[in-house]
């Protein structure tokens, strides 16, 4: 545009443009404004809270806070080899003895022990001296203190404490990946028989793949079938996959756990076919066998649902044409429809993956030990141990897994795709 | 779906097999809920049928779990339905305002970030319901808003919300804007606009969301797990407890009823579904 060309003015007499760009801010704003209460609605009661659930799993002020004096001193201990000098010795004394003072000499003595076992019994053993007053403040504490016990002349106890300064920690995380810092603070695996988590997040993958798996399996003849039927007859079969998609949770569960136990239906039926003895009846609940089952015909519409209405859209006429063409319709299928259908295949496996994956109610009541996933092991910790951080940090291992595979869903077909019923 | 009678033998057997997995599958997704409907009726204590049920004696089929349901002392049940009908119904018009602004507002092409908000209005559908619940959970705890009404409201506003801004979304896609120009050409303010114009079209999905709302609400057990104190127990809680500690048929008269509610609202989606595709203009 050259610059003599005039200005094109509204009847105003602002610039057009100046009066569109105007326009188009106050449209901006006004959709804004229209999703701001939800926004912020969201963000305050669950955006934040999930940011706290970070917050706490990496924390580890409570020790910092409880020996500040001490973690002060050690600042000048610098060879590690050896005992740390007097005043580390002075500066612990001063603070252990205010943190019994104030009772809360128990809880440090069980912090600490974590980070290196025995270490209750000499803080308690300390604490009943400082208690009889037995401690001379005007002598070496140094000297008095390592007398107490031997693991006190242990500069490895001494190193434990040290490690504890940092307000943060990754440990929470090492745990939930069965991985701990050993004494020289470098990072180890526990011992093999007790790396149960590990064991945990590989089932809940196993569990969750092979239930999208089947899913898919028996989803998309089923898909395929209501996308191909009538209208009339489709429309009743459809009621077989939205029944069971508005029904409660709990009450298919509930009904798995029916059929699924000893006397239940499916082990009579077994029997009466002859394929076990009527005193032989297979476990089927309460192990592997019952959460596959159960989560399947649970998560089975997640599957279907996307499917079908991918499938819906894909004109009969190209099978057509690919057999008449001279494809059998085993080619038919494999070269054309079916190549159409994958966007409805990544819908549905991964819904019911994401969905599997944080499986919680099914899994606690027909998983049994065997069963059980990564989710139950996060309740656990929530409401039996009360160990709020591990819970916040494995749900935080989760949820990072989850937003992967949410992220190439939303890649692959979009959020906004999502359809439902 | 008859086959054309020049099909190959081979083809044929294909397609029975076809048809008999299908059946299966079919089958394997309706069959479990009908377990629960006759033996909610069992005249014994057990959760299996008696010989008496295998040859229909009329004596061995009873309303006892029913009439425990209802009149049982000890039941909960009262209390439960309560409870859940007032959260669920609260927490679904606290979602359909909330979805259905949003939706207006995302629907808009001068929305910015649009792939950023949507996905965060979303998340809470797709975030593992342990995890909110546990930041839940956190939130109310720090607000007191723990072991109240209010708090399991607002939890289920945050999980219900998706699913209305998803469906009024869907319903705005097809929404031809021309006609609430003409009523502002016609001297119409955006809220009477919105209100004789707009919500009238929109009414299908606003409602579908709402039931979705609705339903995720009255199921929800994870996040009220963690939320619920004695005095709020609903009937999700009581099944959890229920089916955890010991299976009584008394259940199964509770899980008939969720049945049957399920069935009322599955007809009025469909229902909904086919009115609104209607009002766009879809045929299929």
């Amino acid at each position: 545009m050259s610059s003599e060309t005039k200005q094109i003015l509204t009847t105003d007499g602002i610039p057009l443009e100046v009066s569109l760009k105007k326009a188009e801010k106050k449209n901006k704003i006004k959709a804004f404004l229209l999703v701001a209460p939800l926004l912020l609605f969201l963000v305050i009661t669950y955006i934040f809270p999930i940011g706290d659930m970070f917050m706490r799993s990496v924390d580890d002020k409570m020790i910092t806070n409880m020996l500040p004096k001490t973690f002060k001193a050690m600042e000048k201990w610098e060879n590690l080899e050896e005992l740390p000098p007097e005043e580390v010795y002075q500066s612990f004394y001063e603070d252990y003895k205010l943190l019994a003072e104030n009772q809360q000499h128990g809880k440090l003595g069980q912090r600490l022990n974590k980070e290196k076992n025995g270490f209750n019994t000499i803080t308690k053993k300390l604490f009943r001296q400082i208690k009889r007053k037995k401690i001379d403040e005007s002598i070496s504490i140094k000297e008095q203190i390592n007398k107490l016990h031997k693991r006190w002349r242990n500069v490895e106890y001494w190193l434990a404490i040290k490690r504890t300064a940092p307000p943060y920690t990754v440990a929470k995380y090492l745990k939930g990946m069965d991985m701990y810092f050993d004494s020289d603070g470098s990072i180890t695996q526990v011992e093999e028989d007790r790396r149960i988590h590990r064991i945990l997040w590989l089932r809940t993958l196993e569990i969750a793949f092979f239930v999208t798996l089947f899913s898919f399996f028996m989803g998309y003849p089923i898909a395929h079938l209501l996308a191909t039927l009538p209208m009339k007859y489709s429309n009743l079969l459809m009621i077989c996959v939205l029944l069971p998609f508005w029904t409660s949770l709990l009450v298919r569960t509930a009904s798995w756990m029916i059929l699924l136990q000893q006397q239940g239906l499916v082990n009579d039926f077994f029997v009466m076919i002859g394929l076990v003895g009527d005193d032989n009846r297979p476990e089927m609940m309460y192990n592997k066998v019952g959460t596959y089952v159960a989560m399947t015909q649970i998560l089975l519409p997640f599957m279907v649902l996307p499917l079908y209405s991918v499938m819906k859209t894909i004109s009969p006429s190209l099978m057509r044409a690919g057999k008449s063409l001279g494809g059998t319709p085993f080619v038919a299928f494999w070269k054309v429809y079916f190549p159409l259908t994958i966007p409805g295949i990544g819908a549905g496996c991964l819904l019911v993956f994401i969905l599997a994956i944080g499986y919680y109610i099914t899994p606690a009541l027909v998983g049994g030990a065997s069963g059980t996933l990564i989710s139950n092991q996060i309740a656990f910790h929530m409401k039996t141990t009360l160990d709020w951080s591990f819970a916040s940090a494995m749900g935080l291992m989760l949820l990072t897994g989850v937003l992967v595979i949410y992220w190439i869903y939303n890649k692959l077909v979009g959020v906004d795709n999502i359809k439902l019923g | 779906m008859a086959l054309p009678s020049y099909t190959e033998t081979r083809y044929r057997i294909w397609h029975y097999i076809y048809l008999t997995i299908c059946t299966f599958v079919f089958f394997f997704l309706i069959a479990p809920l009908f377990v629960i409907f006759p033996l909610s009726f069992n005249a014994e204590e057990f959760l299996v049928f008696s010989e008496g049920m295998k040859n229909l004696d009329p004596d061995a089929f009873s309303l006892r779990w029913y009439k425990d349901m209802i009149y049982g002392t000890k039941n909960p049940w009262g209390l439960a339905a309560k409870n859940s009908f007032i959260i669920a119904i609260f927490a679904t018009i606290g979602s359909i305002i909330l979805g259905t602004l949003a939706a207006l507002g995302l629907s808009s092409r001068h929305m910015p970030y649009k792939g950023l908000i949507m996905a965060t209005l979303i998340s809470p559908m797709i975030v593992p319901l342990i995890i909110s619940g546990v930041a839940i959970f956190f939130f109310m705890a720090k607000a007191g808003l723990a072991a109240t009404h209010t708090g399991i409201v607002l939890a289920h506003i945050i999980l219900g919300t998706p699913f209305v801004v998803i469906t009024v979304t869907a319903t705005l896609s097809g929404f031809d804007h021309s006609v609430t120009r003409a009523a502002a050409s016609l001297g119409s303010n955006p809220v009477n606009t919105f209100m004789k114009i707009t919500l009238p079209l929109i009414l299908p999905g606003v409602i579908s969301g709402g039931l979705f709302a609705f339903v995720t609400s009255f199921d929800e057990v994870v996040v009220v797990l963690f939320l619920a104190g004695l005095e709020n127990t609903t009937i999700p809680i009581q099944m959890w407890t229920g089916l955890r500690e010991q299976l009584s048929p008394t259940i199964l008269a509770v899980a008939t009823c969720l049945i049957l509610l399920s069935t009322l609202i599955l007809i009025s989606a469909e229902l909904l579904r086919r009115r609104s595709e209607r009002l766009r203009g879809i045929n299929r």
